[in-house]
């Protein structure tokens, strides 16, 4: 059986499916068994997912002005 | 250009059938930006003009310089365009010429730290104080309020948050998170930019998704409730 600690150390490996059918076993069954690491893992999800939806951050005028001369000389 | 990132599950590699549809979006995008398309190219800029920065910022000293990469990174997508040949996403390729241009700057500025030493110090990812001696939760991690994404990043502040708990990783880690989760590069993408073998990006992944920055050992993104 995994322990809590075990499981932080494995769960990148879960989240992206490197995990073997036993070691992906043994953590779902401690994912069943504990909502303390069922919470940890939902919550990395969400964080990762919110990583993948970041808006674009603003450009300063100047910069694309800067990038946009290059694109109309290329 | 947001709809090229992937954002169906955490770190997904997606279906062959989105992947072919993501090439057929970049060719569709390189068609564009070779008939002189200035929308094209201003919509793919506001898209990745931060992220070539911030991926420059791991190699160089400051962001002055790291502004100047990444201007040089676009010439270097124009100049090559026509050669581009769909072996791996547009995205991948203008990153891997960003960190190409990066290496070759820091090299310049005799900055040659190796890469696998700016990941952090070799630790546990989660502080140990957190468990009891039998590997369970002394501090188990409180319930969070943000059951999806869209109710984080509809707080402005926690959007803000989230740029400044990036910025805070040991640049190894900072480089292989926004490629793999803010950019969706596939592993094998992330580590051709970043010239690292699979078994670094994971562990550099693992770490910098986990743990806080150099002296707050607790797995940052957490943080981002607090904001």
């Amino acid at each position: 059986m995994l322990t809590c600690r075990q499981m932080t150390e494995l769960v990148t490996d879960y989240l992206e499916g490197r995990l073997s059918w036993k070691d992906r076993f043994r953590f779902q069954l401690h994912l069943g068994t504990c909502r303390h690491c069922r919470e940890y893992v939902r919550e990395m999800k969400v964080a990762v997912r919110a990583l993948g939806r970041l808006p674009p951050v603003e450009i300063p005028p100047a910069t694309m002005d800067a990038l946009m001369e290059r694109f109309r000389s290329w | 250009m947001r709809f090229l990132r992937r954002a169906t599950s955490a770190r997904d590699q997606g279906t062959a059938a989105q992947q072919r549809a993501a090439s057929h979006q970049d060719r569709a995008l390189v068609v564009r930006l070779l008939a002189r398309d200035e929308a094209a190219f201003v919509s793919l800029v506001r898209t990745e003009h931060e992220s070539l920065v911030r991926l420059a910022l791991v190699f160089v000293r400051n962001r002055a310089t790291a502004e100047e990469v990444a201007q040089d990174t676009w010439s270097g997508v124009l100049a090559g365009l026509a050669g581009f040949e769909g072996r791996s996403s547009l995205r991948a390729w203008i990153f891997q010429i960003c960190s190409n241009h990066a290496m070759r700057r820091s090299a310049r500025e005799a900055r040659s730290t190796p890469f696998s030493a700016l990941g952090g110090p070799d630790e546990p990812a989660v502080d140990a104080g957190r468990f009891e001696a039998d590997g369970h939760w002394a501090h188990p991690p409180h319930a969070w309020r943000a059951d999806t994404p869209e109710q984080i990043l509809e707080r402005a502040e926690a959007v803000a948050c989230i740029g400044r708990v990036l910025d805070e990783l040991p640049p190894a880690q900072r480089a292989v998170v926004l490629l793999r989760d803010v950019e969706g590069l596939d592993a094998a993408e992330a580590c051709s930019v970043l010239q690292v073998s699979e078994a670094n990006q994971r562990v550099l992944l693992h770490r910098g998704t986990l743990e806080g920055p150099p002296g707050a050992r607790e797995a940052s993104w957490r943080r981002v409730k607090r904001c």
